[in-house]
Parts: structure tokens; C-alpha cells; sequence
């Protein structure tokens, strides 16, 4: 608790203003308002875990249960594009970070950039997303009537992969791959449609920063716009392991 | 004003000219209002009409229920009323009703600061409720839901063939309402108190909404995401409750009563703080063990997260899991024991006074404990098997969230409508009411227990003969309770043009909201209080009363 509840501080009548223009009327201090602004984003982005939750929740359990068709299902993953992902939004992360501190120096050109770099590995993230996402529609990948899993072999593996070890996938476990990609556009398109999300605030931030925006010492937005964009890329972080790494060679 | 005195203040004859609500006029003033205020009485407009549609489905579903066989309404209409009955009552009426409308009111002024830390996100949550609200409108109107508010699958995702759709995303709307509600209590207690509003100063009305918060912000979010999946598997056919995709319809219960069990501590906790400024003012006395009562709130919050597979013990849940939930269950007794007892010593020796708030009090702590008392006979899983899905559930849940969450409603709308209109209602009608209310409840929902150990199942438009006389009793008693709710609704309206005008402190409570005028200004407060004095301090009051007689005789 900052000491800032520890002043009284003589309210004013409501029109009246002694204080800058960007602090709200019912806060005691500019430092009240940051900081009770930076707890409010943060207790949201509780619940931004919470949500997620569930369905990490269901990928534990169905993951125990059909372990085989989640390391069969998880080999049609393009392990490239979701690697090159990883760094592209990681890249993200790091060009918002600037962004955040050169709002916090007052350095206008230096925002602008970090935003538009921002938004450009925001839009390259979503686009290898969409190409993933064009290649499971064509496998006949997606879940619904069109679901179909044989790709690659899992059920009637070659006899050239037989030779290596392979074990065949029994049908009745293919089947149950419908559930790894249920779960794999769930929650991949949760986290694509945080990252729309962020893009159309970062659009409006962008506009605002090339009108001479941020420049005045308020950057509360900024920096809570940065917080949430960071916490899309962790969930990305959890979510890259999960559907595309873990024991891919079981 | 520099510290709280509470000294009686002289009754004034007319309503302070400049108060909220004649601050700035027309409708827009209102309509984009950042006064918390002023959108707790658009919270409280829209709750109301809410609770009377919800109130009016569950007339229909008494009428039905008169006689043996379906004759009001066919099975499949009976299903879409009782699903909409619990919908409404459930999300739009007893998760939002005291938080959205006293909470939003008061949570600043007790703690003095000038507003929620959020006001425009609290104006966006009241629009995002009438958007929910309207949402599940237009389901009910173009043909209804009939899977229970439960939304169960597989029913919900496969064999339901009604409004599943709109319904799950009215819903996922307003739990974001409620979520956004949530997050800006616990940040306004966190951050916004006025100098010298310790922890342990905060009135219990506080800790409770605190307590509440924290299940709103970390329970709805998993209510989101599972209809969010359940729309999903209805549109496009995701699999992850549907079991010929090796999907689990079971998952979604686990998920729906992860949020949907303390969902009933988000109705109950505010009430059970309304109930402890009420239980205090009108005794006279500091609530007795107040630590005790604030921890216990945050315990109730805390064991309410663990405790949601009671709800699933005939559902094929392991026996191991059987057990450590029954146990959770019990442990959540004790929590709700303590503030319990502490209200019965608080009022021990107490100058004890039966104003209208206070019998809804007594109303309330009456039937929750009947409410809690037969919630251990269904967290038994001997006897939960027996009486799941029978009308004993109907019947216990009735008594925890109406006789318990309602009573404490209507006990806090009392309390405060002085602070919030300026003006008093009229007294003696208004405890008719409030023992009408608690007869007609009792008629209600008794009747049920007997009907449910006698197995008589939920959930059905026709039943056997031998239940129709306890069945007409019930019904009987449903009458006698709209009437109960019927009469407030017309003289709290009516006092606000005849009422009596209130003063600041009608009650001679102790609390920062009674040290300001009524209705108060748009800041709350002229000056920002510095609290020096101990919260619920009824003694000193009485002992400065006493120093002025004295002075005076």
C-alpha cells in the first residue's frame, strides 16, 4: 500500500480541475491512479488464466486418457511454422517492451516504430497461423462432419516405418484424435482471437502516438496494453509446447 | 467534516436541493453516467424487472403444478418456463442483486473514496447486463430453452434443439458484467480507501463483497469458456463433450459447477454483509467477534472453490472423490456457522428493536439455516442419492438462495432506501410485508421438503395423485409470497414521492454512509473523511447521547 492514502487531501467541487488533465476526478494522486489502474490489469489478466483454464483443464484429462492419438495428432502439426511462430511472437513481445520504454523516455519516433513492429509480427504470427490453419483444412483435419485421420500413416503405417518400430495407431485411438484438434483450434483460435484483439487496440494506440500521443508522462495505457500483450505470448508459450512438442517420439 | 461523528443529526424537513440524482438531468445524464450512484439505480430498475419476469415463470410453474396431470401447459412448454425460471432468477436477478445494486452504492462511501476505482468500466458491466439480459429476452421469445439452466450435455449440446445458442452467449455477456463488477471492488477496497480505513476499520458489508469478488473474478471466467466450448459443439461440432468423439459430457459438469457452485457464495456473501450492518445497527452493538465474521467470509470464498463434485455424486464420480467432497462440503459449514453464532451473540444483551430491515434479517437467518441444515443431508452422499433430483434439492436451494439471498436483498433495500431516495417508507405496512414475505415463503418451499423425501421427482409437468395436497399447499403459499413482493415494489415507490423525508441518519448507524447527506452529493464526500474511530462503535455513540443528555439536563 502506497502512502498516498495517507495525505487528505480537500475534494473540489465537480467542473473545477487543480490537477492535469489526464488524472480522474475521484483519485487522490496521479500515483493512486497508476497504480490502482496497473492492479486492475493485472487482476483481469487473472482472469484471462482462469478462462484458458478450462481449457487446459480438458487438454490434461484427454491427454491421459488418449495418449497415443495426442502424439499421433501432434506429428501432423507443422512443427516449423509453429517454431518460426514461436519466435515471431516472442519478437512481438520484445518490440511492445521498447515500445512501453520509450513512452516512459518520451521518445516519440521510437514508439511509433516499436508499435508498427508490433503490429507487423502481430499480423506475421496470424498469418503462418491462417496457413496452418488452411493445411489442417486440407488434410481434412478440422473437427465436424469433414473430420477424417489417416494422414501420414498413423493407422496403416508403410513397411518401411514398421521396419523402424513403428507401432500402428488402432482406429478406435484415431478416431479419438478428433478431440486433440477440438481442442487444438479451441484454444489456438482463443489465443488468435486475443491477438485480433490486441491489434485493434494497438491500431488505435498507433494513431494516437503518431498524433503526438503518450508523450506527456501518462503512458498508464501503454504499459497495460504491453502487460497484455506479453501475457498473449505466454499463453502461446504454454500452448507451443503442449500441442506441438510434447513427445512427438513417444 | 474531518472525523466521523455520529452524533443524531437534526432531521431536516426537505431533501438536500444539490444530492446525485438532481446533479445534472435528462436521460443521456444518465445514460453515460460514471456515478456509481446512479448506475446502482440502473442496476436497480433493470434487476427488478428481471426478478418480476423470473417471478411471473414461476407462477406459471406453481399454476402447473396445482393439479396431477399437465394441463396449463404441455411438457415441453413446462420445460422452456422452469429452464428460463432458473436462467433469469439465477444470472439476472440473485448473482447481480445486491453486488450490482447496494454494492456499487455503498462500497465507496463506506470506505470513503469519491467512486468505484473504474467508473466507466462499471457503466460498460451495466450495459453489458442488459445486453445478457436482453440476449436471453429474445431467446424466450423466439421458442425458448428447455435444458434446465444447468445447460447439461449432452442435452444441451445434441438433443436440445431450442435456443442453446443464444442463451449460453446472454450468459457468457453477463458474466463478463459480473466479472467486470468484481474486479473493480477488489481493486476500489484495495486501493481507494480514505486515510486511516484500515482493514480491520472496513464495515463487514466490505468484506463480504470483497470475499464475493474474488469468486466472481476467478469462477466466471471458466463459466465463459465452457459455453463458450459448448457453442462450439453446437455450431460446428467440436467434440469436447460429446463421447462418439471420445469427448466427455462429464467434463462439462466438473466445469459448470467449478464457477456455478460458488456462484451461490456470490449470492450469498453480500447478503450475509448486509446482514451483518443490519443485525448491528438495529441491536445497537459491535457485530461480535468482527474478525471472525470478515475472515469467515474469505473462507467461505475460499472452501467454495473445492467443493463443486457434490453436485455430481451420482454422476459415476469415484468413491475416493465421493468422499473428500463430502468431507469439503461439511467444512464449509463452519465458515457459515461462525457468522451465524456471531450474529446471535451480537444481538445476546442487545437493545434489541424490530424495524422493518431487521425482521427481514431475522427472516433470513431463519431460513438459511434451515437452508444450510438440509445442505448436509445432500452433502451425505448416503442421502444425496436418495434425494438428488427430487424436490428436496428444489426445496434446499429455494431456502439458501431465496429465503437466504433474497431476504437479505430486500432487508438491505430497506436499510438503505432512506440513504438512496432521501425518504422513508411507510413503517408498519412495510413489516407486514416483510412477515408476509416469510409466511408465504414457508407455505412455499416446506411443503417441498416432505414432497421430495417422498420422492417426488424435479423437473416434470405432470406427477402422481399423492402429491397433489402438499403440491396445492405449495402453491397456496406462492401466492401468499407475490403478494410479500408485490407490496414493496408499490410503497417503496410510492414513498418516493410521500415518503417521509429521511434525514442523513434515520437509524443512528455508525457507518461512513450515514455521516453524509441523504440522498448524498455526486463526490459522496465534500471533503475526504480521515477515519479515526472504530467500525460498528455503538457504545461510544451511546455514551456521547448519554454525555449530552446530561449536559443538556
Amino acid at each position: 500500500m502506497s502512502d498516498s492514502h495517507a495525505v487528505a487531501v480537500v475534494g473540489h467541487e465537480e467542473g473545477h480541475s487543480e490537477h492535469p488533465a489526464y488524472q480522474r476526478h475521484h483519485f487522490v494522486s496521479m500515483e493512486q491512479q497508476n497504480e490502482t489502474v496497473s492492479f486492475g490489469m493485472w487482476l483481469f489478466l487473472l482472469t484471462e488464466i482462469m478462462f484458458f483454464g478450462g481449457l487446459f483443464t480438458a487438454y490434461l484429462i484427454y491427454r491421459n486418457w488418449y495418449f497415443p492419438a495426442f502424439v499421433a495428432a501432434s506429428h501432423t502439426l507443422n512443427l516449423w511454422e509453429g517454431t518460426i511462430n514461436t519466435f515471431v511472437l516472442i519478437s512481438s513481445s520484445f518490440t511492445m517492451a521498447m515500445g512501453v520504454w520509450c513512452a516512459e523516455t518520451k521518445r516519440s519516433k521510437g514508439l511509433i516504430w516499436s508499435l508498427i513492429g508490433t503490429l507487423i509480427l502481430g499480423a506475421v504470427f496470424l498469418g503462418i497461423k491462417y496457413d496452418e490453419y488452411h493445411e489442417k483444412y486440407e488434410l481434412h483435419h478440422i473437427p465436424g462432419e469433414i473430420f477424417h485421420f489417416n494422414s501420414q500413416g498413423f493407422v496403416h503405417p508403410s513397411a518401411e516405418a514398421l521396419k523402424t518400430g513403428e507401432k500402428p495407431l488402432a482406429p478406435d485411438m484415431a478416431a479419438k484424435t478428433e478431440v486433440y484438434f477440438s481442442l487444438y483450434f479451441a484454444m489456438t483460435g482463443m489465443h488468435a482471437l486475443h491477438m485480433v484483439i490486441g491489434m485493434v487496440l494497438l491500431s488505435g494506440m498507433l494513431w494516437k502516438a503518431s498524433h503526438g500521443g503518450y508523450m506527456n508522462g501518462h503512458i498508464a495505457f501503454v504499459e497495460n496494453f504491453g502487460l497484455y500483450w506479453h501475457f498473449v505470448d505466454i499463453v502461446w508459450i504454454f500452448l507451443f509446447p503442449l500441442l506441438y512438442l510434447i513427445s512427438r517420439h513417444a | 467534516m474531518s472525523t466521523i461523528v455520529s452524533l443524531p443529526d437534526q432531521a431536516t424537513a426537505r431533501i438536500p436541493k444539490r444530492n446525485y440524482l438532481t446533479n445534472e438531468n435528462g436521460l443521456l445524464s444518465w445514460l453515460l453516467t460514471g456515478d456509481h450512484k446512479r448506475i446502482a439505480v440502473l442496476y436497480l430498475i433493470s434487476i427488478t424487472f428481471f426478478f418480476f419476469i423470473g417471478g411471473a415463470l414461476a407462477g406459471m410453474i406453481r399454476l402447473e403444478l396445482l393439479t396431477p396431470q399437465s394441463d396449463l401447459m404441455a411438457s415441453d412448454t413446462y420445460n422452456k418456463v422452469f429452464t428460463m425460471h432458473g436462467v433469469i432468477m439465477v444470472f439476472l436477478f440473485l448473482v447481480p442483486s445486491v453486488p450490482a445494486t447496494l454494492g456499487n452504492f455503498l462500497i465507496p462511501i463506506m470506505i470513503g473514496a469519491k467512486d468505484l476505482a473504474f467508473p466507466k468500466i462499471n457503466l460498460l458491466s451495466w450495459y453489458l447486463y442488459l445486453v445478457g439480459g436482453g440476449m436471453t429476452l429474445t431467446a424466450m421469445i423466439t421458442g425458448g430453452v428447455d435444458t434446465g439452466w444447468t445447460f447439461t450435455t449432452p442435452m444441451s449440446t445434441h438433443f436440445s434443439n431450442t435456443n442453446v445458442i443464444t442463451t449460453g452467449l446472454a450468459i457468457f455477456v453477463a458474466g463478463f458484467s459480473s466479472i467486470f463488477t468484481g474486479l473493480n471492488f477488489i481493486v476500489t477496497i484495495h486501493r481507494m480507501r480514505a486515510p486511516g480505513m484500515t482493514w480491520f476499520k472496513l464495515p463487514l458489508f466490505c468484506w463480504a463483497h470483497y470475499a464475493a469478488s474474488i469468486l466472481m473474478v476467478l469462477g466466471t471466467p471458466v463459466l465463459a469458456i465452457t459455453l463458450v466450448l459448448v457453442v462450439l459443439e453446437r455450431t460446428i461440432g467440436i467434440g469436447v463433450f460429446d463421447p462418439t468423439k471420445g469427448g466427455d459430457p462429464i467434463l462439462f459438469q466438473h466445469l459448470f459447477w467449478f464457477y456455478s457452485h460458488p456462484a451461490v457464495y456470490i449470492m450469498i456473501l453480500p447478503g450475509m454483509g448486509v446482514i451483518s450492518e443490519v443485525i448491528s445497527t438495529f441491536s445497537r452493538k459491535r457485530v461480535f467477534g468482527y474478525t471472525a465474521v470478515a475472515f469467515s467470509s474469505v473462507a467461505i470464498a475460499v472452501f467454495g472453490f473445492f467443493v463443486w463434485a457434490h453436485h455430481m455424486f451420482i454422476m459415476g464420480v469415484s468413491n475416493y472423490a465421493v468422499l473428500v467432497f463430502s468431507l469439503l462440503t461439511m467444512l464449509v459449514a463452519v465458515p457459515s456457522a461462525i457468522k451465524i453464532f456471531n450474529w446471535a451473540f451480537t444481538l445476546y444483551k442487545g437493545s434489541i428493536t424490530f424495524e422493518t430491515p431487521m425482521l427481514y434479517a431475522f427472516g433470513f437467518m431463519g431460513l438459511f439455516t434451515i437452508g444450510g441444515l438440509t445442505g448436509v443431508f445432500l452433502g451425505s452422499s448416503g442421502t444425496d442419492i436418495h434425494l438428488t433430483e427430487t424436490y428436496f434439492i428444489v426445496a434446499h436451494f429455494h431456502f439458501v438462495m431465496v429465503g437466504g439471498m433474497l431476504m437479505a436483498f430486500l432487508s438491505g433495500v430497506h436499510f438503505w432506501w432512506p440513504k438512496m431516495t432521501g425518504r422513508m417508507y411507510p413503517e408498519k405496512i412495510s413489516q407486514l410485508a416483510a412477515v408476509v414475505t416469510f409466511i408465504g415463503f414457508n407455505f412455499t418451499f416446506f411443503p417441498q421438503f416432505l414432497l421430495g423425501m417422498l420422492g417426488m421427482p424435479r423437473r416434470y409437468a405432470a406427477y402422481p395423485h399423492e402429491f397433489q395436497v402438499l403440491n396445492v399447499f405449495s402453491t397456496a403459499g406462492a401466492s401468499i409470497l407475490g403478494v410479500g413482493y408485490l407490496l414493496p415494489m408499490i410503497y417503496l415507490i410510492w414513498s418516493l414521492k410521500y415518503g417521509e423525508v429521511a434525514g442523513n441518519n434515520p437509524w443512528q448507524a455508525t457507518g461512513l454512509e450515514w455521516q453524509i447527506q441523504s440522498p448524498p452529493l455526486t463526490e459522496n464526500f465534500t471533503t475526504i473523511p480521515i477515519v479515526t474511530q472504530d467500525v460498528y462503535d455503538y457504545e461510544w455513540l451511546e455514551r456521547q447521547k448519554e454525555h449530552e443528555v446530561t449536559h443538556v439536563g
